[in-house]
């Protein structure tokens, strides 16, 4: 199951903690900046951790996000505490958001959120319900 | 491209400016931050009308070059801190975005 697992780094994202949201992300980035891993690989990381970490922070009542490095892929994991996504498939639609209008005048809520996630990586998973979301993106190597 | 006083010739009012000389590999003009995110790449210069914190995390993420607040949008002091705290040059002007984005291009970055 766990074949070719080599490290996790993990980030706690407190909701609607706006001063420090994007640090988890920032901090993936860095990590595989030292690595030497590729810049384009890095790029859509970086777009696919930011958008989890900013679901966690404006959606959800807190969460983690991890960063799995396995010796061919990897993985972005985002678990939260709920309150869950109430229709995913809307969720899942370009241009679809619940966030209210005080956060969308910030700059989001562009409904671009899970869309991004599934277009920037190479497998996409992801479960809801009242006791929280969990997203399991995949990038191979 | 580097590009000598930038502030002066585009008479930017400097909020913070790092101490790295402003290299500019290309423009995005854009206020939601995952088109933001997935549009401007690394070295850019990002003209936008956004002035919350969260743009200075964006920059840093995608390696922006700087970020100009256009149309004279307020910013709030915790975005200057995080600004500094990142090392991302923050400007503001009183132009619009159309009107940096040409000057930007009269300068040379096409």
């Amino acid at each position: 199951m766990n074949e070719g697992f080599l490290k996790r780094y993990s980030f706690n994202i407190a909701a609607n903690d706006f001063m420090s949201a994007g640090k988890g992300s920032s901090s993936i980035k860095n990590i595989l900046k030292s690595m030497g891993i590729d810049a384009t690989v890095i790029r859509k990381i970086a777009i696919v951790s930011y958008e989890a970490e900013m679901n966690i922070v404006i959606h959800s009542l807190g969460g983690e996000l991890h960063c799995d490095l396995y010796d061919n892929k990897i993985i972005i994991l985002s678990e939260d505490a709920g309150p869950g996504i109430e229709d995913l498939n809307l969720a899942l639609t370009e241009g679809y958001s619940t966030a209210p209008e005080s956060i969308r005048e910030l700059g989001f809520g562009a409904g671009m959120g899970l869309p991004n996630m599934m277009k920037y990586s190479d497998d996409f998973k992801i479960t809801t319900g009242r006791d929280g979301t969990v997203i399991k993106i995949t990038f191979l190597m | 491209m580097e590009i000598n006083n930038f502030c002066e010739q585009l008479k930017l009012n400097v909020l913070f400016d790092s101490k790295k000389k402003i290299n500019i590999e290309g423009v995005y003009i854009g206020d939601l931050l995952s088109i933001v995110m997935t549009k401007a790449k690394q070295g850019y210069a990002w003209i936008t009308i956004q002035t919350h914190i969260n743009t200075v995390a964006v920059a840093e993420l995608l390696d922006l070059s700087c970020i100009i607040v256009v149309e004279n949008m307020e910013i709030e002091p915790e975005t200057v801190e995080k600004a500094k705290e990142l090392d991302i040059p923050l400007f503001r002007t009183g132009e619009s975005a159309y009107n940096i984005a040409c000057r930007l291009h009269d300068m040379g970055i096409k």
